[in-house]
């Protein structure tokens, strides 16, 4: 189990309540659960790390409990209770300096926990049908909450009396109608004091709080089916968002374009993660596959097949590949030689086939490329 | 004009002959070698058009001409073909049992690229997945089956008649008239009156082209198109009318997760325990993501020969999408939706 644990860079919550990880490097996925005791009360609808090392995995689960992960050791380590299942299930999970936990459910209680007490810290109401809740990656303290008639809201949780900033909704349309509100997903923008966050009426909002305008700065939309996730890549200025149909869209922050396509899902997403520095996105769904796409090229690199209907997706901070270091040596060395063959057997070549020869040896490194992947 | 026109003469003689007798290979050679000097006489004098080394007969530009050299040219590759089979079966018939084994020919069935869905029947984790779906009441044995019927607004006659027959096939089944209702308003009422299964079927210019199975209380909805639909009255050698006893139901090739989800989709529209004195059997038949649908009824002759009867309606059905809860096509998530283009860009890869 440790040696599993430690080589997955890719953790997914399922519906079926097993906790799924993926190692990349060797074309693996494990499941980490005991399979005599499943059942669907177990399904986890948030995961978050437990700690800044990435040592350790939270698991919302849909019975109001968080068990604590150890991905060093392989198991789960610790169950708590927070919160009544009746409340509804977790729309949102985050740690918050080490051992406390901040929870948001679905009927808008957001609450602090500490490691010791069975009582929360903190307590603060969000409004009705939360759809998420996201922490923010610089402040902590700071967190965003949104869902169906319920406009984005950020908190300090500092001053918890209050939010920092409320979203007004949107203009009264043409025909003087009011404009429905259906946050579902959200993100902080780094470096500066703006969230992104998509709708389920396919659009893409930005706000800006540091500004006195509590309307969206900025309006995309994209499809015309609910957006249900979005995620930030790490180069600025683009969004990935994806909705119910399985559509995943790169739309630029600046203008509001739809910048590229990324095929081939077939069913409706309800995670996504870029990875915190290579250009790359991670989607899961309905139609229990982990797809990996590049955003470069908006190709697929990786699809694994995982058997059960996907909820929630981590990706490690690490490089998704080629994390044992000495393995990757061998193999280039392998690749070296190889290529010192191909040169020697090119020589041997006429004149007139020496054309031939840098297209040739290309070849044979894109094929070692390939069995690198 | 003159040296034009004679060619042609002979070249639709040449046809008239080949009707007449197709057989008579000698005659007709020995017609085609006379066209052949005549054709060179024509080509003589002008410089510009003499024939290719490999010479084709697309390059022949007189139409009648053309035709009558790419009949030759049929025939003479037929016979070749025949000559083939000949010796190999000769080939065959000499080595007697120690002839190789048959080729299997390719189908695009049995070159199906490996789908890594497939479902394992010893896998745990799908077990317990379908276990406990929507349709595990169903499969416990908890709840029974009763379908509502219904159709787009303002049905023509053979919509209706559609509905009457699939009403006939699936015990339980109560056909309603639409009457303008929104589909999201019925079904909260179909589940107060306990029924598991809406089902509409979709009419376009009078023929019934789409089909929505949605499972009650709480979903999956699957959508499919329907197409050649053929009802009792237009069916050839049918059987009596079908009678009332549950049927038996067939699912064939059913073989992804999707696959099964939706084998379990159609499995959950009859009752549970066949009634084997009825003899009929309801078949779901899965073939190049074609699913298609028959009645029939077995008729024993005796106690080793059995033969069946089609009792009809028969029709064809595809996957367009997987929708998970109920009718929702708006804000619902979908499983699996059709994507075309994109999916079906490899002409062997299959998703049910």
């Amino acid at each position: 189990m440790e040696e599993r644990s430690r080589l997955c860079s890719v953790w997914l919550g399922s519906e079926t309540g097993i906790l799924k990880g993926v190692s990349l490097d060797r074309k693996q996925a494990f499941n980490f659960c005991n399979t005599r005791t499943l059942s669907r009360e177990q399904e986890v609808r948030a995961l978050c790390w437990g700690d800044p090392a990435e040592s350790e995995l939270l698991l919302g689960c849909l019975d109001g409990t968080v068990r604590t992960f150890s991905t060093e050791k392989g198991v789960f380590t610790e169950a708590r209770s927070c919160g009544d299942p009746q409340e509804g299930c977790f729309s949102g999970l985050a740690s918050l300096r080490g051992s406390a936990v901040i929870t948001c459910v679905e009927c808008g209680k957001l609450r602090v926990w500490r490691e010791d007490s069975s009582r929360p810290v903190a307590e603060l109401d969000a409004g009705s049908s939360v759809c998420r809740m996201r922490q923010s990656p610089v402040d902590p303290n700071r967190v965003a909450t949104g869902g169906k008639e319920n406009g984005l809201k950020i908190w300090d949780l500092e001053r918890p009396e209050k939010p920092v900033f409320t979203a007004k909704n949107l203009r009264d349309d043409w025909l003087d109608l009011r404009r429905p509100h259906w946050v579902r997903d959200m993100a902080f923008i780094p470096e500066s004091d703006k969230v992104v966050t998509c709708t389920g009426y396919h659009q893409v909002h930005v706000f800006d709080p540091s500004s006195p305008r509590r309307r969206p700065v900025l309006e995309a939309e994209f499809g015309e089916y609910p957006l249900t996730a979005l995620s930030l890549p790490a180069a600025g200025h683009t969004v990935v968002v994806g909705n119910t149909q399985g559509q995943l869209a790169l739309l630029d922050l600046r203008k509001g374009l739809v910048r590229g396509v990324l095929k081939g899902l077939s069913g409706g997403v309800r995670a996504l993660q870029c990875h915190a520095s290579q250009p790359l996105v991670a989607s899961c769904g309905l139609d229990r596959f982990l797809r990996i796409h590049s955003l470069e090229d908006r190709k697929l690199q990786h699809k694994v097949y995982l058997k059960s209907r996907l909820n929630c997706l981590l990706l490690a901070s690490r490089e998704l590949q080629g994390g044992g270091a000495a393995e990757g040596g061998a193999e280039q060395e392998v690749k070296e030689e190889e290529e010192d063959e191909v040169w020697d057997s090119m020589e041997r070549v006429e004149e007139a086939a020496m054309k031939r020869k840098p297209g040739g040896g290309e070849e044979v490194k894109k094929k070692k490329k390939k069995a690198g992947d | 004009m003159d040296i034009t026109e004679v060619p042609t003469n002979q070249s639709s003689k040449g046809k008239k002959k080949k009707n007449k007798k197709s057989v008579k290979a000698k005659t007709k050679v020995e017609n085609m070698e006379v066209e052949k000097e005549s054709s060179a006489v024509e080509k003589k004098p002008e410089p510009a058009a003499t024939f290719p080394p490999t010479f084709s007969v697309s390059e022949i530009k007189n139409k009648q001409r053309r035709h009558l050299m790419f009949m030759k040219f049929k025939q003479e590759k037929r016979k070749q073909k025949l000559q083939l089979r000949k010796k190999k079966r000769k080939e065959r018939e000499a080595l007697g049992d120690k002839a190789p084994p048959k080729e299997v020919p390719k189908t695009i069935e049995n070159q199906r690229v490996f789908d890594e869905t497939t479902v394992d029947p010893e896998d745990e984790e799908v077990a317990f997945d379908e276990g406990t779906d929507e349709f595990s009441a169903y499969f416990n044995g908890l709840t029974n089956p009763k379908v509502l019927i219904t159709t787009s607004d303002r049905p023509r006659g053979r919509t209706m008649k559609f509905c009457e027959q699939l009403a006939t096939v699936i015990p339980n089944a109560h056909v309603y008239y639409r009457r303008g209702l929104a589909l999201k308003r019925i079904i909260p009422q179909c589940v107060a009156r306990n029924f598991t299964y809406m089902m509409v079927i979709n009419e376009d210019r009078q023929v019934p082209n789409g089909l929505v199975l949605c499972h009650l209380p709480d979903g999956p909805t699957a959508h499919f198109k329907v197409s050649s639909v053929r009802l009792r009255k237009e069916m050839k050698r049918r059987g009596k009318d079908p009678t009332e006893h549950y049927p038996e139901v067939i699912l064939n090739n059913f073989s992804t997760r999707l696959g099964h989800s939706i084998g379990r989709l159609f499995a959950a529209l009859f009752p549970q325990n066949p009634q084997f004195v009825g003899r009929q059997v309801a078949t779901f038949h899965n073939q190049r993501d074609f699913i298609f649908f028959r009645f029939h009824r077995y008729i024993f002759k005796n106690e080793k020969k059995v033969g069946i009867q089609e009792l009809g309606p028969r029709f064809t059905l595809k996957l367009r999408s997987l929708q998970k809860g109920t009718f929702d096509s708006k804000y619902g998530e979908y499983e699996w939706v059709l994507k075309r283009h994109e999916m079906d860009a490899c002409r062997r890869k299959f998703q049910l």
